[in-house]
């Protein structure tokens, strides 16, 4: 433990610097370790989304370093940065996250094929995956025949196929209700602890809130608070 | 392959649309192919008709006698010319003539007239002289007799089995004088042709006008003649500087510059077509593009190469451009042979104007292969062409941009 995932330092963003600025992210400094499971959190437009966005390496701060796993990221070309994101980032997105045409297999396995894993390395990492996200019986249905919670399953399963250094969820669960909300957060949890996948995932939702271990509160682009919640599973990490 | 997967499965993601962009590359194709082969076949057919009234696609002379039409620029007719000639693959058939001026008189009327003296069976077989006759009979090779045109007989008032005498100057300034009867009548669609015209066998002419062995012109007709140029320049190579060969656009280029003109019209009638076939395809490509926005802005976040998402549409454009493409040729053969047999036939006094001038008013398709190939292609390119503007904009897609709702 103790290995740096995400080292944001004096991160900003600014649109619309000529007409009427928003500083949607204001002197940012933003540390996470490996396996930690994070909430970001805060009111609509405080920035959350483009936070994660910078994070993942989607959009360039204006000023600030952002080093992921030794690597400083705003120091990338674009082709360079969509090919540091297939191999080191996981990405679960609010929704439509998935290939239509594909079955969920498919779309699980669509991160494994960029990086052209073989066939038998993602077969056996799919079936494991979707045993984790309990959805064995549904490998060859397509998004449209399954639920919304199931589709952000696979979401998630696609963003973990390739064992990234980190997950980047930017409001998982808001098209869910609740009970899908939860249950794809028993997933998400159940996962990091059993890979050890550091997860960052933005929300609104309290009882989503309610199963991080650290929540970051952010307002105006700034984070106001960071708290550990008492998992007792961190704490004894972080005695360690 | 998963991405040539891929991309065979999304052009069904939306079937409608992609059958929509394949049926409009396949009616493009269609109607392009049509338009053409029509531009060709009646170039083709004019051609065709203006050639086998008189000149035939290709002739040969003496050097010379092209400028100056006389008896004294003619040539000795001669087997080896004749064997050369024979030998060019495209040259289906050579009739011999030697033509000249001459007054012809009956009773008391007299004009000038143009005497062809001819190979009746080898002229028969080019401009099909024999089917031209309207009273009498055709000529043959011992016969002593001549045919008339039709608006030179009645201007002289003779009808078959008359007398007509004809005067002129013979080979080397002898005079010539004789006196024939007339055997048959032809009609011509060209008045210039139907006012002016005798025709005699070829021995009977050479003795009337003392040109013992001379003949003045050898007419050739083609197995193809889209390749007369390249006949009669592989023609002038082996006969060398004694002979001209010309063809039939070098004779008459004011013909052929009317025929062109003609056939030309249908080049404006294409480019509408194409442009209709581009806005069509542009339609549903841009449909695609606004539905797949989001998903291309997903795939790049998540890291898929802009080149391979570029390649994943140019592929599925390929596929439905080419589909499209390959079918639209396929079904348009039948339709081409069936124009070609049954060919659109002109009415009212645009038939009439051709029909004085002996044209069957018809629009026959050209069934020639390279009006398939050549429109399947411009069609292709079009198609693939306007596939590159959805690449263009991968190429400039921000994904955060495109995944904003
Ligand atoms: N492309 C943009 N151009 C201009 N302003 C933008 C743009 N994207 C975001 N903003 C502004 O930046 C601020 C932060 O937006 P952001 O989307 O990060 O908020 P958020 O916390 O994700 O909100 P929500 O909870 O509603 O998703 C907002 O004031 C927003 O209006
Ligand atoms: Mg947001």
């Amino acid at each position: 433990m103790g290995n740096t995932v995400i080292d944001a330092h004096n991160v900003n963003k600014v649109y619309n610097p000529d007409t009427i600025p928003v500083y949607a992210i204001n002197n940012v400094h933003l540390h996470i370790e490996e396996g930690e499971f994070t909430a970001l959190v805060g009111p609509s437009g405080s920035g959350k989304t483009t936070l994660l966005n910078l994070i993942g390496g989607l959009d360039k701060p204006d000023q600030g370093n952002i080093v992921i796993n030794g690597v400083d990221i705003t120091q990338l070309s674009p082709g360079e940065l969509i090919e540091f994101r297939l191999k080191n980032i996981g990405f679960v997105f609010q929704s439509f996250n998935l290939i239509p045409v594909l079955t969920a297999k498919e779309n699980a396995e669509f991160i494994m094929l960029l990086q052209g894993a073989k066939k038998a390395t993602r077969n056996e990492r799919i079936g494991q995956l979707f045993k984790e996200i309990e959805m064995e019986d549904k490998l060859n249905s397509r998004p449209a025949q399954l639920s919304g919670g199931q589709q952000q399953r696979v979401a998630v399963a696609r963003a973990l196929a390739s064992k990234p250094k980190f997950v980047l969820a930017d409001e998982p669960t808001a098209n869910l209700d609740s009970k899908s909300a939860s249950n794809l957060l028993d997933i998400m949890a159940r996962l990091n602890k059993e890979e050890k996948i550091t997860f960052l995932f933005s929300t609104h939702d309290q009882r989503v809130i309610e199963r991080a271990k650290r929540v970051i509160t952010l307002v105006d682009g700034k984070i106001t608070s960071d708290t550990a919640m008492v998992d007792t599973n961190i704490l004894h990490a972080e005695i360690k | 392959m998963w991405l040539i997967k891929l991309a065979w499965k999304n052009l069904w993601r939306n079937k409608t649309r992609t059958l929509i962009t394949m049926a409009a590359v396949f009616f493009a194709v269609i109607l392009s192919v049509i338009a053409s082969s029509l531009k060709e076949g009646v170039f083709e057919n004019l051609v065709k008709n203006v050639v086998s009234f008189y000149s035939g696609y290709i002739q040969v002379h003496k050097t010379g006698y092209w400028d100056e039409q006389i008896l004294d620029n003619s040539m000795e007719k001669s087997t080896a010319v004749e064997q050369k000639l024979m030998r060019q693959k495209n040259v289906k058939g050579i009739a011999a003539r030697l033509e000249s001026f001459a007054l012809a008189s009956s009773a008391n009327i007299t004009k000038g007239c143009l005497v062809s003296g001819i190979e009746p069976q080898n002229e028969n077989q080019i401009t099909s002289l024999q089917q031209k006759i309207i009273k009498g009979q055709y000529i043959t090779d011992n016969d002593n007799a001549v045919l008339l045109a039709q608006g030179l007989a009645e201007r002289l008032q003779l009808n078959i089995n008359d007398t007509i005498i004809l005067i002129a100057q013979g080979f080397h300034g002898s005079t010539a004088a004789g006196k024939y009867p007339v055997k048959g009548i032809v009609k011509f669609g060209s008045p210039d042709l139907n006012d002016r015209t005798l025709f005699m066998p070829l021995a009977a002419a050479q003795d009337f006008f003392s040109a013992y062995g001379m003949i003045s012109t050898y007419v050739l007709s083609l197995t193809n003649p889209d390749l007369t140029e390249k006949t009669a320049s592989a023609i002038q190579s082996t006969t060398g500087t004694d002979y001209e060969v010309m063809t039939w656009g070098q004779m008459m280029p004011d013909v052929k510059q009317h025929i062109e003109a003609d056939s030309n019209n249908m080049k404006y009638v294409q480019g509408v077509l194409y442009m209709l076939i581009c806005f069509g395809i542009f339609g549903t490509i841009l449909m695609m593009m606004v539905e797949r926005r989001f998903e291309m802005g997903m795939l790049v976040a998540v890291g898929m190469k802009k080149g391979k998402l570029m390649f994943l549409l140019l592929f599925e454009s390929v596929l439905t451009v080419f589909t499209g493409c390959i079918s639209g040729i396929i079904a348009s053969i039948p339709l081409v042979f069936l124009l070609n047999r049954y060919p659109f036939r002109m009415g009212g006094e645009t038939a009439k104007a051709y029909e004085r001038f002996g044209f069957e008013a018809i629009f026959p398709t050209s069934t020639d292969a390279s009006n398939f190939i050549q429109q399947g292609l411009v069609v292709l390119v079009m198609g693939l062409v306007l596939s590159l503007y959805p690449m263009y904009r991968v190429w400039r897609l921000n994904a955060v941009a495109a995944m904003k709702r």
